[in-house]
């Protein structure tokens, strides 16, 4: 069967790209158009390895149909550096060594940063129910919570 | 594995066309939070995915006129629990919505997928029940609306004929002195199938006796059940304790659960019953506050 082609904007660039109905947006992110940031831990929509947003929500790309993306927008872990410029949290998880093997950091960051993107200021209640579905088995999760808790600080002007 | 034909229609019209004319299996791709998982797994090998979500109307959560709601099929659970209006005055259909995975999955999961999926457990689905939700049908005949208590007939099988996809669902204006609420028993406390759920609505009159009731059971059967015995057992009172051992015991005998990892059905009929009580209590509690 004929490939769907389809047209959409990644990190701000249009983007084209051919896929089968079978390939998941992950699929396509990583296979096809080399952005292999976004993880494949589960691929069943349980480990958050592979968060991006779509249209402005927090997804998992493994549950995204390749084909689904036709014209909307998505934005990757690869959009999140501004240049050579660390966002603040990929900063703070170095420096705070809120990562181990670094499977689950690009999927994480993605979310961590939808959640400081609308609440400024989150509760270690908050930031653990909304990192609830990103999976890490090394760091037992204390340190990316504090990491993002420090950088919602740091963004907020507050020195820590 | 067969190869899948995709489609995204922007009309009602056309997706009902194409499933019709399907010439094997054919999904409804409205989150995708279940259809994927089962897609690459092969529990399921369709010849046709139809893409609900470029139809305006599967897209749309509207306060109608006369304070009832309509919700689009493919409307997500994050978008519904952003909206002040559908939270205040459904919360414990909200709940249960809200209770579907993580932020991830919230950003996708829809209320026609939970139901269209019939998942015994849908946690969704005994909410939407004791709210009177129904199901807004389309079809190549036209279209019907039915009870969502109507929708789902057994594990993954629903009443829907072929060409048949669920478009939307209406809830009712909130009644004055209406109160709902949701509670499911998982072993931990996110992310898990429900070992039991429950879905009560109720109204409360002026003296706060029950004048109307509903209550619904999920993960105790092969659907979602609707207790009858169990309103019964509370209209008319003031949730005492003589109403609220009935209710359990309504609940109890409505019970006909699987045995599983999650929970024997001797835990499972108790925790109906338990849920029951605690979810009437926090419905009366919800209906007496506005």
């Amino acid at each position: 069967m004929a490939k769907h082609h389809v047209s959409t904007t990644i990190n701000g660039e249009p983007v084209e790209y051919l896929c089968s109905t079978r390939q998941t947006l992950l699929d396509v992110l990583r296979d096809e158009l080399n952005l292999t940031g976004s993880k494949e831990g589960c691929a069943s929509g349980d480990c958050g390895a592979c968060s991006v947003m779509l249209d402005g929500r927090l997804v998992c790309a493994c549950l995204v149909m390749g084909a689904e993306a036709e014209g909307r927008a998505v934005e990757t872990i690869e959009g999140m550096a501004e240049g050579d410029s660390l966002h603040p949290l990929q900063r703070i998880f170095l420096e705070d060594a809120a990562l181990q093997c670094g499977i689950c950091t690009p999927g994480f960051l993605v979310a961590a940063k939808a959640l400081l993107d609308r609440n400024d200021n989150p509760t270690e209640t908050e930031i653990r129910y909304w990192l609830a579905g990103n999976l890490c088995r090394c760091t037992g999760y204390d340190k990316i919570v504090r990491a993002v808790q420090r950088t919602a600080a740091e963004m907020r002007g507050e020195a820590r | 594995m067969q190869s899948v034909q995709f489609e995204a229609p922007g009309t009602v019209e056309e997706a009902c066309a194409l499933l019709a004319g399907a010439a094997g299996d054919a999904r409804i791709l409205a989150g995708g939070t279940d259809l994927l998982v089962q897609l690459r797994s092969h529990i399921i090998d369709p010849a046709l995915v139809v893409d609900i979500k470029r139809i305006e109307e599967t897209r749309t959560l509207a306060r109608n006129a006369d304070g009832s709601y309509t919700v689009g099929a493919a409307v997500a659970g994050a978008e519904a629990h952003e909206r002040g209006d559908i939270v205040a005055d459904w919360p414990g259909v909200i709940e249960a919505w809200d209770l579907i995975g993580s932020t991830q999955i919230q950003g996708r999961a829809s209320l026609g997928g939970n139901l269209g999926n019939a998942s015994p457990a849908a946690d969704s689905v005994p909410a939407m029940i004791a709210a009177g939700m129904t199901a807004n049908i389309a079809g190549p005949g036209g279209r019907r609306s039915i009870p969502v208590e109507e929708v789902a007939t057994g594990p993954g099988r629903t009443s829907l004929a072929k060409g048949e996809f669920i478009v939307s669902f209406g809830l009712p204006a909130r009644p004055e002195g209406g109160g709902d609420a949701y509670l499911r028993l998982i072993p931990r406390t996110e992310m898990d199938i429900a070992v039991v759920g429950c879905g009560v609505a109720l109204v409360l009159d002026g003296d706060g006796k029950v004048a109307s009731a509903k209550v619904s059971l999920g993960a105790v059967a092969p659907t979602a059940l609707v207790v009858g015995d169990a309103a019964s057992a509370i209209v008319g009172t003031g949730l005492d304790d003589g109403a609220m051992a009935a209710l359990d015991a309504a609940c109890q005998a409505a019970c006909s659960p699987i045995d599983d990892k999650r929970g024997t059905v001797e835990y499972r009929t108790k925790v109906a019953g338990v849920l029951a009580r605690r979810a009437a209590k926090i419905a009366a509690e919800r209906a007496g506050s506005r």
